[in-house]
């Protein structure tokens, strides 16, 4: 297959569920119950801990760049707020979305809610969006979270570092829904009991943003632009940076997440921003594992998984020259080699004869 | 004609947590909660075909390991989204140290 239809109601879609990739046979490396009981053990504590140190951070840059303004040493405070507001938010709405960042749960919904307003994502919408990433991950037709589409458009990517593309689909999504309406992919992933929120939800963020824009034509200022919307523009780049590690130049249309998932060895400061998802094939295969625990999932499952990239610019190493590759061959993808210990690959119902 | 079953040892069951017990060509799930009480309820999340013997139990819920829809045990009640549908429940009982459904 070269041509990809990625339009959730277009006939992929169809083509999807007949050829039985719509399943739920799925690879899950085996892992002793009480293992993974412990691993799955959800506690309040860290995602306290880093949800206050989160919002610390952010009163603080944000605080610091208005004092400072109109210096120049304005800017990197800006742009430490933009990547908290236009980043960390993106993993914070993650993780709570999965309902597993904290113990309590009125905790993960009111950070998640927070986190959907960052990153003008209507709630409900994108919850079952995410469950149906999670489902099909990576699945033509069926996945409404496929970041990098193939073939591979690089103005689209640089685009995107940007968050432009993005925003401006998130912008229209709610303009739309404020009045009332829900879009035709929604229709195929959302349950409707839900679009009454939806619609509520969007009136009340467009309430937000009109009134923001109002302050800042009355103030003569753009400091209540760069604090509430321009951040998910200019904040981005770190969420699409790690994100495009996630699935980027791996399989698509496979039933096995180590084949279309990437596990990527991050700084501490990467991994604070991203929640730990750069544990990505672990997050994938059991995902009511909570974020703090992965890095314990990973000991565990390592006997069966490819080895890990070694840090953000080794995962570029190596799939930068594939996404290169499927500007012009969109069948192109990475495959890694398992260790020794591992399973063989579950390669689904479209699988080519392999030599391994 | 529901009829009592012999389904686990009450020790086949850790506390404050689920096995996957099949009869006939059904599924089901036997559920200990944190109070030693037993639950029997149906053993594919309502939402997508997925085994909740994988999933999380806490007190007297259960959590699909899949998308974390999580159900209340007791009533079947969907508690969390994305399932939207009750799982059915089955009473239970404990007979020495023998857990019995009514199915």
């Amino acid at each position: 297959m070269t041509f990809r239809d990625y339009n959730l109601t277009g006939p992929a879609n169809a083509r999807a569920i007949a050829s039985g990739l719509v399943t739920e046979s799925w690879y899950r490396t085996p892992i002793d119950r009480k293992v993974m009981k412990a691993l799955m053990k959800r506690s309040d504590h860290p995602a306290t801990r880093d949800t206050i140190i989160l919002v610390v951070l952010m009163i603080a840059f944000a605080v610091g760049a208005i004092v400072v303004m109109p210096s120049w040493w304005a800017l990197p405070l800006w742009l430490a707020y933009g990547v908290l507001y236009g980043s960390a938010m993106d993993s914070r709405w993650h993780e709570c979305g999965h309902g597993t960042a904290f113990k309590t749960r009125w905790k993960n919904t009111v950070v998640y809610h927070i986190a959907c307003f960052c990153m003008i994502r209507d709630p409900y919408c994108w919850k079952y969006s995410h469950v149906r990433h999670h489902s099909d991950t990576i699945i033509v037709g069926r996945d409404p979270e496929v970041a990098i589409m193939r073939p591979v458009v690089v103005v689209k990517m640089i685009l995107n570092l940007f968050g432009v593309l993005d925003t401006i689909d998130g912008v229209k999504r709610m303009v739309i829904h404020a009045t009332g309406r829900m879009l035709d992919d929604e229709q195929d992933y959302v349950d409707p009991v839900f679009f009454p929120k939806t619609y509520r939800t969007a009136r009340v963020w467009m309430m937000i943003y009109i009134v923001t824009g109002a302050a800042a034509i009355t103030l003569q200022s753009w400091v209540p632009l760069l604090l509430i919307g321009l951040p998910r523009l200019y904040g981005c780049w770190h969420m699409v940076l790690v994100g495009w590690l996630q699935h980027g130049g791996l399989a698509d249309n496979v039933l096995d997440h180590r084949l279309n998932c990437r596990t990527v060895y991050m700084n501490p400061i990467s991994r604070f921003i991203y929640w730990n998802m750069n544990y990505h094939v672990e997050h994938h295969m059991f995902p009511l594992v909570p974020y703090y625990r992965l890095p314990e999932l990973h000991e565990v499952c390592k006997f069966d998984f490819p080895a890990p990239n070694r840090s953000i610019l080794d995962g570029y190493r190596e799939m930068l020259p594939a996404l290169w590759a499927q500007r012009k061959d969109p069948d192109f993808h990475l495959r890694r080699g398992l260790p020794t210990t591992a399973h063989p690959y579950h390669n689904g119902p479209l699988a080519e004869p392999q030599l391994s | 004609m529901a009829q009592w079953i012999d389904a686990c040892s009450v020790d086949d069951v850790d506390e404050e947590d689920v096995i996957r017990f099949d009869h006939g060509d059904r599924t089901f799930i036997i559920v200990r909660d944190h109070e030693d009480n037993y639950y029997c309820t149906d053993g594919m999340c309502t939402h997508e075909d997925v085994h909740l013997a994988d999933g999380l139990v806490v007190e007297a819920t259960i959590e699909c390991p899949k998308h974390s829809s999580i159900f209340d045990c007791t009533t079947g009640e969907v508690e969390t989204p994305p399932a939207c549908e009750n799982l059915c429940t089955y009473p239970t009982k404990v007979e020495g140290d023998r857990v019995f459904v009514e199915i």
